[in-house]
């Protein structure tokens, strides 16, 4: 069957090009590979060769043709035996390059048919299927179910950095191919203590100290968790994995997509997130915001020690890659932990850790216990806020914010993050879309100073959101 | 840029007593296999361009015409456990670890009967039947992500090795040195392949890299060696030696395999950097179906008669793929929301 050469693109934006010249005449015998004309447009020339063999039966554009559209026949490609006759039929139109692609409209929001109540009871949440897609289409979802007052009736005092510990040896024990890997997690037993001890009991193909290169290490966590294992890659701070951003963001989170859900990549990156106290600029950054912008990610940050437990090992089990911030001052905190092995909370599910019918205010990791004790101030005033611990921040538990702000018409947000496109951002974002017509303030966003973290303790206490701002925002939104 | 006088190599990368040179050669089976695959990348490759120069492929596309024998060469001598991994010029990889041309061609046009669905794209395409791990689109990444699948491969014990390809490009990234340092200190089962198609894009590696990438191990006691990539029996000789040390437990090792690619970098690259006729030299005394044909014909006294059923195969298959690559229907539009997370 002959075969019509058509005039090709050098780029996907080149529309027409010039016949520079035919390096065959008609008649000739071409092979396939062959160099057969030259084209050529203002920035480039480029060969067009013969894709398959046969006689060049006819040439269609003459060469020193000008302004040759793409897509047009140049020439005929014969077969042993065929005729020119034969071949010339009217060019076919071109095959369309590209589609546009169908503009899926966003679900629309979920009608506000929960009417505003001044309980504070969670809801109890439902099982949905396609739960992660109708978050991306920003679905209004209730989170998942989870009830865990069982839990707490069997807990221990324990620091946060032991509830983490313990989360995570409990998951090590249940699944051998689970293993930690960082700097300084084995022999030297953490260099915040999280891990000690788990050498001994996990022996050295397990717990692994990794050189100080993050940006392979963390490749190697990417690798590993693909063919199968279940890596926890610890950074000792956060502001370390900007080297390993790119392994993050283009390996662990986008693989599972650009595979078509062939592979996946279930890794659990943590580490201490935020400011620690005097150590400076590079050593105190709060990331949240960073991670949680990306598709693919999960992203969770613990405050209590059931938090520590719950999400570390709901982030082990998690088939995805999910981000675990802990926090450097929380780490020696003791919290009554729940030391049941199947206490495992569900991401995308936060927590009312008090109810308030006044104001909402959102917050994540150390900041719930400045958010709690600002509560109390506001409680000596007259003023009840409800505080959101929001445990997981991708999936976002909009739902529970939503479901608050309706009933207190009042929310502020608190991160110890910069505000610009921070997690404040969003928050402020969903309530505009969502519940504009319920609010009675403007919401209201406590972040860090718009700089880099002073290193001077003044300077350091002043970019750092503190109690009082807390208190001073919340009032302000309720005109106080 | 300085002409280079062109006998078999340029001067860069001198060819000499540093190269490894094939053996005993292997059965007429063997060297027919080898000028069936690598024909059916060149054949699947000129497709691939074809397809791109009518617009049904997009962005970027990466050949890999020219360097046909470095994969055909390794892979013949893989266990079925080993495991590959690569960066965007993955086509021919894909092909010679036996995932389908008809899935590669329809993921290059965007199709749901790509290897990805028709989300992937050209430069991320992966098998986990085939053991083909990427299809990685930045320069490097799949270094580290290989090394990991060493890490597994030793974890687990299965017996397999990583056969981790990069381009002199990618050798540069600091994360391979970093893959280097780890590989070497846990003794992980890793074959590390240097592409060396001599540019970076459009810089010669005399521009972009200082030493020799062979020896770029030499610090953590890699043992590296320079192959002539021209060669597939060259190549499959040096990669069964170095699967064999590191299957004996020796931890990684470094193939330096000396290439060269006919095309652009991509398909919009106009190729100012070179010579025509540095192109020409390999295409003409060089390349590397043509030598494997020289060998049937003069050794084996095989006419070119008896390669004729294996050149009609591989124009079936290629035609079929590109059919089969325009009449699979795009992705449902559903699939946009699809795969962002896995379900538990």
């Amino acid at each position: 069957m002959s075969v019509q050469i058509l005039m090709p693109a050098l780029s996907p934006t080149m529309t027409e090009g010039n016949l520079a010249r035919w390096l065959k005449k008609e008649g000739e015998m071409v092979k396939a590979g062959e160099v057969i004309a030259e084209i050529e447009t203002d920035k480039a020339t480029m060969e067009v060769e013969a894709v398959d063999e046969g006689r060049l039966g006819k040439i269609l554009i003459a060469e020193g043709a000008q302004g040759v559209a793409v897509n047009t026949p140049i020439a005929v490609l014969l077969e042993d035996g065929e005729t020119e006759a034969a071949a010339i039929t009217p060019a076919a139109a071109p095959a369309p390059a590209t589609q546009d692609i169908p503009c899926i409209p966003n679900a629309a929001p979920v009608a506000n048919s929960v009417t505003p109540t001044a309980q504070a009871a969670q809801a109890e949440g439902k099982i949905i299927a396609n739960r992660d897609i109708l978050y991306a289409q920003g679905m209004i979802i209730e989170p998942p179910p989870f009830d865990e007052a069982p839990f707490m009736e069997r807990t221990q005092p324990m620091q946060v950095r032991e509830a983490l510990r313990m989360g995570m040896s409990e998951e090590m024990r249940r699944d051998k191919n689970v293993f930690l890997m960082g700097e300084e997690v084995a022999e030297y037993n953490g260099a915040y203590k999280v891990s000690q001890g788990m050498l001994d009991e996990f022996g050295p193909d397990r717990v692994i100290d990794s050189p100080i290169t993050e940006h392979a290490f963390t490749g190697l966590g990417v690798g590993a968790a693909m063919k199968g294992l279940r890596p926890i890659i610890e950074f000792m701070s956060m502001d370390f994995a900007m080297q390993a951003m790119d392994q993050i963001v283009n390996s662990a989170a986008k693989t599972l997509y650009m595979a078509g859900g062939k592979l996946g990549c279930p890794i659990v990156f943590r580490g201490q997130n935020g400011a620690p106290g005097k150590v400076g600029a590079q050593h105190s950054g709060c990331y949240a915001s960073w991670f949680a912008h990306v598709p693919g990610m999960k992203v969770v940050a613990p405050w209590s020690g059931a938090d520590a437990k719950g999400l570390i090992k709901a982030a082990i089990r998690d088939p995805n890659p999910v981000m675990v911030l802990e926090h450097e001052l929380m780490y020696g905190q003791i919290f009554e932990t729940p030391i049941d092995d199947e206490f495992v909370i569900p991401l995308g599910r936060a927590k009312i850790e008090r109810a308030g019918s006044d104001v909402t205010i959102v917050s994540f990791s150390i900041m719930v216990g400045k958010c709690l004790e600002a509560a109390k101030k506001l409680e000596e005033q007259g003023i009840s806020a409800e505080v959101i611990n929001l445990r997981t921040i991708r999936p976002l538990d909009r739902w529970t914010i939503l479901e608050s702000v309706k009933k207190t018409n009042r929310i502020i947000s608190v991160e110890e993050g910069w505000p610009f496109a921070g997690i404040g951002a969003e928050i402020a974002a969903l309530i505009n879309e969502h519940a504009f017509d319920y609010l009675d303030a403007p919401v209201l966003r406590v972040c860090a100073a718009d700089v880099p973290m002073p290193y001077a303790s003044n300077l350091e206490a002043l970019a750092t959101p503190q109690v009082d701002e807390i208190v001073h925002k919340a009032r302000q939104v309720c005109y106080k | 840029m300085k002409k280079t006088n062109l006998k078999t190599v340029p001067e860069t990368v001198p060819m000499g007593a540093e190269l490894s040179n094939s053996a005993g050669l292997p059965s007429v089976e063997e060297l027919k296999k080898f000028y069936r695959d690598m024909l059916l990348i060149r054949r699947f490759e000129e497709k691939a361009g074809q397809l791109y120069g009518m617009g049904l492929i997009g962005g970027f596309c990466h050949l890999y015409i020219g360097e046909e024998a470095v994969v055909t060469g390794i892979q013949s001598v893989q266990k079925p456990q080993d495991t590959v991994i690569t960066a965007y010029r993955n086509h021919g990889h894909m092909l010679v670890c036996g995932i389908s041309a008809n899935e590669v061609m329809a993921e290059l046009t965007g199709r749901a009967g790509g290897c990805s669905r028709g989300k992937g794209g050209s430069m991320h395409m992966f098998s986990v039947e085939k053991n083909f791990y990427g299809g990685h689109g930045i320069v490097g990444a799949q270094i580290s992500i290989g090394t990991g699948l060493a890490f597994a491969h030793k974890y687990s014990g299965d017996g397999g090795v990583c056969v981790a390809y990069m381009g002199d490009g990618a050798a540069d990234q600091g994360q391979v040195a970093e893959s280097y340092n780890m590989a070497a200190l846990w003794k992980l089962p890793i074959l590390f392949v240097i592409e060396n198609n001599q540019y970076s894009m459009g810089t010669s590696t005399k521009r972009h890299a200082a030493g020799e990438f062979y020896r770029r191990g030499e610090g953590f006691g890699i043992q590296g060696e320079r192959v002539d990539g021209m060669d597939v029996l060259a190549v499959r000789e040096a990669a069964s030696r170095a699967l064999d040390d590191i299957r004996a437990g020796a931890g990684p090792y470094i193939l330096e395999i000396i290439t060269y690619r006919y095309r652009g970098h991509s398909m919009s690259d106009p190729q100012k950097y070179r010579t025509k006729e540095e192109v020409e030299q390999y295409k003409g005394a060089r390349d590397p179906i043509e030598g494997v044909k020289k060998i049937l014909m003069d050794e084996y006294g095989v006419g070119e008669e008896a390669l004729k059923p294996i050149d009609q195969e591989i124009k079936e298959i290629v035609r079929e793929a590109a059919e089969f690559s325009q009449s699979s229907p795009q992705p449902d539009p559903a699939e946009l929301w699809t795969d962002v997370l896995k379900e538990e």
